[in-house]
């Protein structure tokens, strides 16, 4: 099997190892160094792009992401979903195309893979998975540019960018050179990880991308033996979601309930609809008829 | 620069994943030594008696989501600058003796230094660079042990941290943190790969969030499936420290401070529930036994 990382190709240039071209059309080379911020572009052949983010790690974002496209993708709506996760590309596993290698088009750029009806790409597809990624800021920018701009989507009507946690170069890399058309924020309910929602929405509010809300995951859980409520990341008292959301003039678009069902289909890479009880499958769905109305799709 | 010794002892938590309780393991063991725990067993290395508690600090390097500071509820403090440095935040955990009383050579302490303290608004977002990340990681503290949590994967702040380290300590060694699921494991997978790439001794798993117990009727459910810490242990032919059940009563904990002892009502003199309540919680022992075992592992010979 041929892992592009592996390539002998000038590695700080090219992180993914693809063939170069004569002319590469992204933007700015190095948009550390050259005057000014880098351009804002539209990806081509994809009319909206969303991302789905939190600050906190592990609240769910790609599970959000995954069941947000596929949903997307059972209304007819031609769905992508970009792993913007270099580090822990967690999308192969969910979507079960682990193993799967990501191929070059004739014009040398990744082509998408798909499964349930979603056009696929991340870095899972490129790297072994027992290979950690141990790369600096410089290369990790260098990579994102090459999965926004070198991916072969065909003809989306949206992208889902499922981001990696934090605020770093990956976060800032993909806000200061994609046309975003708004940001779906994800939280658990305990104040640790609203307090990193809470910077996350401050992010992206300053670059100017439209909150088309909070989605409040794990939200309580329903003991399956005697049918008794356990908000295990909830503390006593007010939905701390809720105050949040209000306070920074958004909603709650979705309540995800914790469902071992859900972790099952996620490490299977079945849809969570196929395992999980309806009610599950309908929160993701009427998800994705928000982010439908929002999008004006 | 000169620097004042490093911590006998200075364990990494570490975990490809984020979110899988990384920042509660951190403090969780932290708080374990501090009372004593794994005290038990042969630590001929450390200056304390058999059932006293050992002098550790926790360091916080997650520069974009600082949890330490939180969980410990020392977040309202503010770091001062000695002529060594940072100081770090004291928190004391004494444990008393036969009698109940609690005496010098018992008395663990707890010092805590975090990037959570520099920041002025909680809601602030550190936004910054790899380099200027990197210039902060330059962070130390004294004493037996000095537990390091760390924010998840392999990028800039890990490759620094190393580097940082290098120049002056040895690192004891990792401890790797994951649920139980698929999803986690794959990534840690990929954190042992980069413990190997960079010669760190993994001195064990510890698998988190593994069960929940209904507090109405004590039915286990596993929310996150079971099993996949240890298996990963299995695989690579490592120490498997212990199943962390999800304690229904961690995040209200966490989230209450409660008067420190001797304080006066509304005196401001708090202690961080989680910090209180932590010998008389549930997981208490389980982390017991996870120090008892760590230590045991990082006395171990023969291993990588």
């Amino acid at each position: 099997m041929r892992w592009f990382s592996n390539a002998a190709i000038s590695r700080h240039e090219n992180p993914l190892g693809l063939p170069t071209r004569l002319k590469t059309p992204s933007p700015q080379s190095n948009p550390n160094i050259t005057k000014g911020l880098p351009l804002k572009r539209a990806i081509p052949n994809v009319k909206k792009v969303i991302a789905v983010y939190s600050a906190k790690g592990g609240v769910g974002k790609s599970t959000t992401s995954v069941n947000l496209a596929t949903s997307l993708a059972a209304k007819g709506i031609r769905t992508g979903l970009l792993d913007a996760d270099l580090f822990g590309p967690s999308i192969p596993l969910m979507m079960n195309l682990v193993g799967k290698e990501a191929l070059l088009t004739p014009q040398n750029n990744l082509q998408p893979l798909v499964n349930y009806g979603v056009q696929t790409m991340s870095m899972g597809f490129l790297v072994d998975e027992n290979q950690a990624v141990v790369w600096r800021g410089m290369m990790v920018m260098k990579a994102i540019q090459q999965l926004l701009w070198q991916v072969q989507w065909s003809n989306l009507d949206i992208l889902v960018i499922d981001m990696p946690p934090g605020t770093g170069d990956t976060q800032i890399s993909i806000l200061q050179q994609v046309v975003l058309d708004g940001v779906v924020i994800v939280s658990t309910p305990q104040d640790v990880a609203l307090a990193d929602a809470k910077k996350g929405i401050t992010l992206f509010s300053k670059m100017s991308v439209p909150i088309l809300g909070l989605v409040e995951n794990m939200s309580f859980f329903t003991c399956p033996n005697c049918n008794h409520d356990s908000h295990i990341f909830s503390p006593p008292g007010a939905n701390r979601v809720d105050l949040l959301a209000s306070k920074l003039g958004t909603n709650v678009i979705a309540r995800v309930p914790l469902d071992p069902l859900v972790c099952e289909a996620s490490d299977a890479g079945k849809l969570v609809s196929s395992l999980a009880s309806p009610k599950i499958g309908a929160v993701y769905s009427d998800l994705a008829g928000v982010v439908c109305e929002k999008l004006g799709l | 620069m000169s620097q004042t010794s490093a911590a006998e002892n200075v364990i990494l938590v570490l975990s490809g994943k984020g979110g899988v309780g990384k920042s509660t393991v951190s403090t969780s063991l932290s708080l374990a030594l501090a009372l004593g725990g794994g005290a038990s067993s042969n630590n001929s290395n450390t200056a304390v008696g058999s059932r006293g508690g050992a002098k550790v600090g926790i360091l916080d390097i997650d520069l974009t989501g600082p949890s330490v500071p939180r969980i410990l509820g020392v977040s309202e403090h503010r770091v001062h600058q000695g002529s060594k440095g940072w100081v770090p935040v004291q928190r004391t955990a004494a444990v008393s003796n036969a009698e109940g009383v609690a005496t010098a050579a018992t008395e663990g302490s707890l010092g805590c230094m975090s990037i959570g303290f520099l920041l002025k608004d909680k809601g602030d977002a550190v936004i910054w660079r790899g380099p200027k990340k990197t210039a902060m990681i330059r962070q130390f503290l004294q004493g037996h042990y000095l537990i390091i949590d760390t924010p998840p994967g392999t990028g800039d702040e890990h490759i620094a941290l190393v580097e940082n380290l290098r120049e002056g300590w040895n690192v004891t060694g990792a401890v790797l943190v994951t649920t139980p699921q698929d999803v986690s494991i794959a990534d840690v997978r990929k954190e042992l790969s980069f413990c190997n790439k960079v010669g760190i001794k993994v001195l064990g798993i510890v698998e988190n969030m593994s069960g929940y117990v209904c507090p109405h009727c004590s039915e286990c459910t596993n929310l996150f499936s079971k099993g996949g810490g240890e298996a990963l242990a299995k695989e690579h032919n490592l120490p498997f420290l212990g199943y962390i059940p999800i304690d229904p009563s961690l995040v209200s904990m966490i989230e209450s401070n409660v008067p420190a002892e001797g304080a006066t009502p509304g005196d401001g003199n708090t202690v961080g529930g989680y910090v209180a309540g932590f010998p008389e919680s549930g997981v208490y022992e389980v982390f017991q036994t996870v120090t008892e075992r760590m230590i045991a592992n990082i006395h171990a010979k023969g291993s990588k």
